[in-house]
């Protein structure tokens, strides 16, 4: 294969690195901005950090869309899980094709028509819409998203280890918790941590279900936006940016290591 | 019919009548919607037995386990085990444990409690346990291996690890699911033979399902040939081998050599069988079969002689030309077309590094093989 650098490679690689990366490039030079202006640079300064901390109503947001995101992608993966399990397990049942294409329609469900019939729904059984309504609304459009990541990890599961463990005396529940709960588990984290992510970052489907008092973070900072962007807002997005980034990258890092370990361990294995 | 030798140690419950049956099929049906995997069948096992179900993929040899294991319920009929009837035991309430094809061990525990696992159930007190795992551990040669993932340890070792774990709760009955499978070639030898000790040390009852001929052979004392969830016959390895009692098994185990032909007529200690060739054939033990039927008569490879010259003593001679030589080392492999144009099967131990009597192809040839080296199969 020709690995040389030519002048073409070298464009197309910039222009498709910038394309990507210089929107948010910009955001990130720009919180470090000493002037008022968002597009004037004025110096470096990490001021709108600070001021951000004293923001009252961006660090209510902030616990808000934790507290949501912690509790929705928790319940989200319980219930995701179970239906990945049925799914997968139980094969002949009465319109499973259906019950499944339905756990797996919101995947594509246009947000705003998720956001709009659960708003109807709320208004319908008279919900007062604030901190519950959102969650509950996470946990309806974040939990088929756990469903798939469980259920392709259970689609290699072998069943034999669950015979094995019933086999050797374990009780089908024992061999849940026991046997079948650990090995999956990885999906599940994958899971739940998608679920959180999804929770962390939806504008639309909060926008519609919730209400005074439960203002998420991205509906802080769309509605600040609206008058005018600040580099304060720059600065919360930076932390974002920098929160989902170190993340990505323990998470990389660990499953990188976890398969070196694998490798080595394999070879000492053949070895005897 | 002569005796067909002992090789094997002094142990033949299945010829006493008085010897109570350990495990019992009784008209045992399985369905799977609408495919059949087991009809009917019925099949008798003696405590410390160690018994083979041999038949190619699909023959139901799988499913007679998973019965016996409580992973499956039979459609119809009853499995039972020292007296007791099985139905409705559900697998984690049976004395019985499986070793599976995969092994299953549980990749995220060492092989100490993969070992331990069952032992815990069961509510067995801490010391005991580790008493019980560190015997295993010995028993299956892993001391050095008792803190290893499953991943960190080779095919063979994992396979011993399955074994350790499936004997440590000292079941009526261990299953064995095609436990050399996924072994080469050596190593699956070795461990046939650690196998039977293991086996004999422990005296328990063994039920091995495999595919793998030799593999039964070696290990079994009595073989179980099953084809379309139907038992073709139950029998020692040398009975299967020398006296099977139909096509099938003949065919199944080993290489034979088959003519077709007729009962001509039974004599006083022989019976005369004519073949489509007009050729006679003499054998000593044809009398289950009437005269003027249909027959088959088969023989092994091995107990045909071939010669360049008629053997004057022969009392079975038939005159063909070589039509394919294979020298294996060990033995010589030879095709003969006879001049009815079927091809015989013969093989030659080669005892000596030279032969007195070379043919090569095309040479004439004849075969020959007495009275009592083949079987008469009616069916």
């Amino acid at each position: 294969m020709n690995s040389t650098w030519s002048r073409f490679n070298i464009t197309s690689i910039v222009l498709g690195f910038a394309f990507l990366y210089l929107p948010i490039v910009l955001l990130i030079v720009f919180s470090f901005n000493e002037s008022k202006l968002v597009t004037v640079w004025g110096g470096f300064s990490t001021k709108w950090y600070v001021s951000l901390f004293h923001n009252q109503g961006l660090m209510d947001a902030t616990w808000v869309t934790a507290r949501v995101g912690v509790i929705s992608a928790t319940v989200a993966t319980v219930l995701g899980t179970l239906a990945a399990i049925t799914l997968t397990r139980y094969t002949r049942f009465r319109g499973r094709v259906l019950f499944s294409g339905m756990v797996f329609a919101p995947l594509v469900m246009p947000e705003v028509i998720t956001g709009l019939s659960l708003l109807l729904l709320f208004v319908a059984v008279g919900l007062d819409r604030g901190f519950f309504t959102v969650t509950l609304a996470h946990i309806t459009f974040t939990m088929c998203f756990v469903a798939v990541v469980v259920q392709s990890r259970l689609v290699s599961f072998d069943r034999s280890l669950e015979e094995a463990a019933m086999d050797l005396g374990a009780p089908p529940v024992k061999t849940f918790f026991q046997i079948t709960l650990p090995v999956i588990l990885p999906a599940i984290i994958s899971g739940w941590m998608l679920a959180f992510t999804l929770s962390l970052d939806d504008l639309v489907i909060a926008s519609f279900s919730s209400g005074p008092g439960a203002t998420t973070l991205p509906m802080k900072i769309y509605s600040q936006v609206r008058l005018g962007v600040t580099p304060e807002i720059n600065a919360a997005c930076t932390i974002l940016i920098a929160v989902v980034a170190i993340g990505v990258i323990i998470a990389s890092i660990a499953n990188k290591r976890r398969e070196i370990q694998r490798q080595l361990d394999e070879q000492a294995a053949q070895r005897g | 019919m002569k005796s067909l030798g002992s090789i094997r140690r002094d142990f033949a419950p299945w010829n006493d009548p008085n010897a109570k049956p350990y495990i019992q099929f009784d008209k045992v049906t399985k369905k799977f919607g609408e495919f059949t995997a087991v009809n009917n069948l019925s099949l008798t096992i003696f405590e410390r037995e160690f018994f083979a179900l041999l038949g190619a993929s699909g023959c139901g040899k799988s499913t007679l386990l998973r019965m016996l294991a409580g992973f499956e319920e039979p459609t119809a009929g009853r499995i039972l085990l020292d007296g007791q009837d099985l139905r409705g035991i559900p697998p984690y309430k049976r004395p019985v444990n499986m070793m599976f094809q995969s092994y299953a061990l549980f990749p995220h525990m060492t092989v100490e409690k993969n070992i331990a696992f069952g032992l815990k159930q069961e509510g067995m007190p801490g010391p005991d346990i580790e008493k019980r795992v560190a015997e295993m551990l010995k028993l299956v040669k892993l001391e050095q291996f008792a803190k290893r993932k499953p991943h960190q340890l080779s095919g063979g070792q994992r396979q011993r690890v399955a074994l350790a774990r499936s004997v440590a709760k000292r079941p009526k009955v261990l299953l064995l699911d095609e436990p050399l499978g996924a072994l080469d070639k050596k190593l699956r030898e070795e461990t046939q033979f650690e196998l039977m000790d293991l086996q004999q040390e422990l005296g328990l009852t063994f039920v091995v399902v495999t595919h793998d001929q030799e593999e039964a052979m070696t290990m079994a004392d009595r073989i179980a040939i099953m084809d379309k969830g139907e038992v073709m016959q139950v029998a020692t390895p040398a009975e299967i081998y020398e006296a099977p009692t139909s096509r099938f098994v003949a065919h199944f185990v080993g290489n034979v050599n088959m003519f077709e032909g007729k009962v001509a007529e039974h004599t006083a200690n022989a019976t005369r069988i004519t073949g489509a060739t007009g050729a006679e054939i003499v054998v000593d033990n044809g009398g289950k079969a009437a005269a003027g039927s249909d027959i088959v008569f088969a023989i092994r490879p091995e107990k045909i002689k071939v010669s360049s010259k008629k053997p004057a003593d022969a009392v079975n001679a038939l005159e063909g030309e070589v039509y394919d030589v294979a020298y294996l080392g060990d033995m010589t492999v030879y095709h003969i077309k006879l001049d009815d144009g079927q091809i015989v099967r013969a093989s030659a131990l080669n005892a000596s590094r030279v032969t007195e009597d070379p043919l090569t192809w095309n040479d004439r040839a004849w075969v020959s093989f007495r009275p009592d080296a083949g079987v008469v199969l009616t069916r």
